[in-house]
């Protein structure tokens, strides 16, 4: 089996919060392995830590009010994330591991031109004089499907639609062509057709350009289609963690479960779905007050006593080989209780 | 259906003037056809769900049936009453039968009032009760609407999203409305949450026979609870059909495309997955021809879908389509 090139071990990244209500746990011990040129999807609702999890990767945590605890490992290409110097941080940053996020007009620059922004990375990692900078640009451009490239490069984010802005950070992301790229809810900010066409473009870019991907949805059906492996993520910990095929045939935590089961489909026939959708009960609880023992025993339909008491670990599922299909449920050691709801 | 339609809306047009470059003295830009001729009519207790991406006009019509935005032309009617006509008082009285709920909880909600003053103010407007017994009509709405009374006293961002939209449709129903514009009332919330609000959506239809607009830009969001479906697509509906016919055999290579493009939670899933080139034009130049016509994958696509616009016309019992090849679907 091949190395993986992101290791994530026991993360915790805490936030202290305002009001000097607490300590808001975002991330508690969080584990995960992202191997070279597979896409991990990581998938989760609001407040799950997801989002706070790809920040801890490259540091973006701003300090205070978050840490990242002593004892939290993160291992890229052999070195620990957490321990690197800053000079060094920064030759990973944009180089190595680079990140594109949700919201494409607020993470680009207003007042640079779109080809200042996508060559900066070259310039500042790769030494790149202006002019070859600008030809660089026209290049990535043109790999991202922007139409024009030559006239686009000189243009500012807001002379550009939604679609094509987040082209133009794709673009921005992979110009140092990197081994890990952090796309955080990548498409939700724009239409389903040019969704469509996002993913298709990261699909192939993957592929081109054998890079890992770590995809950040709440979106089931986008990582239906383009994950090879999924981690599902509730109230700051991983809850389940399989191969996408898996995943989606053989849920394993109630969470997924009722994830899966709350999703509208298209892929059903009308008469079908008229009706209730399954919705899971409550509320995801806040981060400074985790339940304790399991912490979606609250929601949670199987819950019987010793999930209000103690708190469940990974554990593997029967008839999957050790690591590649864990659960953070109570129910896999006693699975006849499941039988019983049927 | 045999019954009347409770809401009927005909050859509705909303167009906003251009704006003027350079602080409004340079030249002005050219009109935007925001709503251009749509039609359509809804019986009373069902669901029309109305669908289409950003800028196609979707939340301009709601907005125009409820006169929230002056239609600049068409003919809109509540059981019969002329809501384009109406004026002052008879218009406000219309108004106690037409509500609306929009798509952020957290924007449509006065961060200012608690829970129990935001529910009590429509009452107070139509006069229709003050003091305790406002408290008391509150403290049942939210009942109806899945939330514990004691939130009555809660602001707005003491709640999560999931319940501020309640909220927003527990105002909204405060006023015993026949008629609600949901204006993605569920696009804003996770997944969840999402399914509980259209849950309780399907439940006050039923206990309560509204009839409702859900306006979305989610095909299978819609699916689960429109009885009849239109697409939208640069100001026009595109097709309109019982959702039955519309999701099993769409008539319009747009509604095809959308239908395709929807990501499906199944990775077995083997999808024949059209992907639309380029993007939406801009509704101040349409295209000429038909305005699907630039980025229409239909293979028959010619000369004439370039120069004559398709009318809507009916190709199958109830299902209409604007597309010179309906007959052939892709």
């Amino acid at each position: 089996m091949t190395e993986p090139l992101l290791r994530v071990r026991d993360l915790k990244t805490y936030f202290v919060t305002e009001h000097g209500s607490g300590t808001a746990r975002a991330v508690d011990g969080v584990s995960f392995d992202v191997y070279p040129g597979e896409t991990l999807g990581v998938v989760g609702e609001s407040g799950c830590g997801k989002t706070v999890t790809s920040l801890s990767i490259l540091r973006l945590i701003p300090e205070p009010p978050g840490h990242i605890r002593p004892g939290s490992f993160i291992e890229f290409e052999g070195r620990n994330l957490l321990t690197l110097a800053p000079k060094e941080l920064r030759a990973v940053r944009g180089n190595r591991i680079a990140m594109i996020f949700q919201e494409p007009m607020s993470s680009l620059n207003p007042v640079f031109t779109v080809g200042y922004q996508v060559a900066e990375a070259a310039i500042v990692h790769q030494g790149l004089s202006r002019r070859a900078a600008r030809a660089r640009a026209i290049e990535m451009l043109t790999l991202v499907g922007i139409p024009d490239p030559g006239e686009r490069v000189d243009h500012y984010p807001h002379q550009m639609s939604g679609g094509m802005r987040q082209r133009v950070m794709i673009a921005m992301a992979l110009i140092c062509h990197p081994q890990l790229l952090i796309a955080d809810e990548p498409t939700t900010a724009l239409d389903v057709t040019i969704q469509a066409q996002i993913l298709e473009l990261l699909d192939r870019l993957q592929r081109e350009l054998g890079m890992a991907v770590m995809l950040i949805t709440h979106d089931l059906g986008v990582v239906a289609g383009s994950a090879d492996r999924v981690v599902v993520m509730y109230a700051g910990q991983v809850v389940e963690q399989a191969p996408t095929a898996e995943l989606f045939a053989r849920p394993l935590h109630p969470y997924t479960e009722g994830l899966l089961a709350s999703v509208p489909r298209l892929d059903t026939r009308v008469s079908q779905v008229r009706g209730r959708l399954h919705s899971i009960p409550g509320q995801v609880p806040a981060a400074t007050a985790w339940p304790a023992g399991c912490r979606f025993h609250p929601r949670c339909r199987y819950a019987w006593d010793r999930c209000a008491m103690e708190e469940p670990p990974l554990l593997d599922s029967a008839g999957s080989e050790a690591g590649t299909h864990t659960v953070r449920c109570w129910l896999l050691t006693e699975p006849q209780r499941r039988d019983r709801h049927a | 259906m045999t019954q009347a339609p409770l809401v009927q809306v005909e050859g509705l047009v909303k167009r906003f003037p251009g704006e003027r470059a350079l602080f409004g003295l340079g030249r002005a830009r050219r009109t935007v056809h925001a709503v251009d001729g749509v039609s359509f009519a809804i019986a009373a207790g069902q669901t029309l769900g109305l669908v289409g991406e950003s800028g196609c006009g979707k939340s301009t019509v709601g907005r125009t049936i409820l006169r929230l935005i002056e239609p600049d032309a068409g003919r809109v009617t509540l059981g019969g009453a002329d809501v384009v006509a109406l004026r002052g008082h008879e218009l406000r009285a219309l108004r106690r039968r037409m509500q609306i709920v929009f798509q952020d909880p957290y924007g449509s909600l006065n961060p200012r009032m608690t829970v129990r003053q935001t529910l009590a103010e429509p009452l107070a407007i139509h006069r229709l009760a003050t003091g305790a017994e406002a408290k008391r009509r509150g403290a049942a709405l939210l009942e109806e609407v899945g939330l514990d009374p004691a939130y009555a006293a809660a602001y707005p961002h003491e709640l999560s999203g999931g319940q501020r939209q309640r909220v927003g449709i527990a105002r909204a129903l405060s006023v015993e409305p026949q008629f609600l514009v949901l204006d993605e009332p569920v696009s804003a919330l996770d997944v969840s949450v999402q399914a509980q609000v259209l849950n309780l959506l399907a439940d006050l239809q039923r206990k309560r026979r509204l009839t409702y607009l859900f306006i979305a830009h989610d095909l299978a969001v819609v699916k689960h609870i429109a009885d009849d479906v239109a697409v939208m697509y640069l100001g026009k509906i595109v097709e309109r059909a019982p959702a039955t016919g519309l999701y099993a055999g769409p008539r319009h290579p747009y509604t095809t495309s959308l239908l395709s493009a929807v990501p499906v939670p199944d990775p077995k899933a083997q999808r024949q997955r059209i992907v639309l080139q380029g993007e939406v034009p801009s509704p101040a130049a349409p295209p000429a021809g038909c305005p699907f016509n630039p980025r229409c994958p239909h293979p028959k696509k010619n000369d004439r879908c370039r120069t004559e616009p398709p009318a809507l016309r009916e190709v199958a019992p109830g299902q209409f389509a604007a597309c010179h090849f309906a007959e052939e679907p892709m």
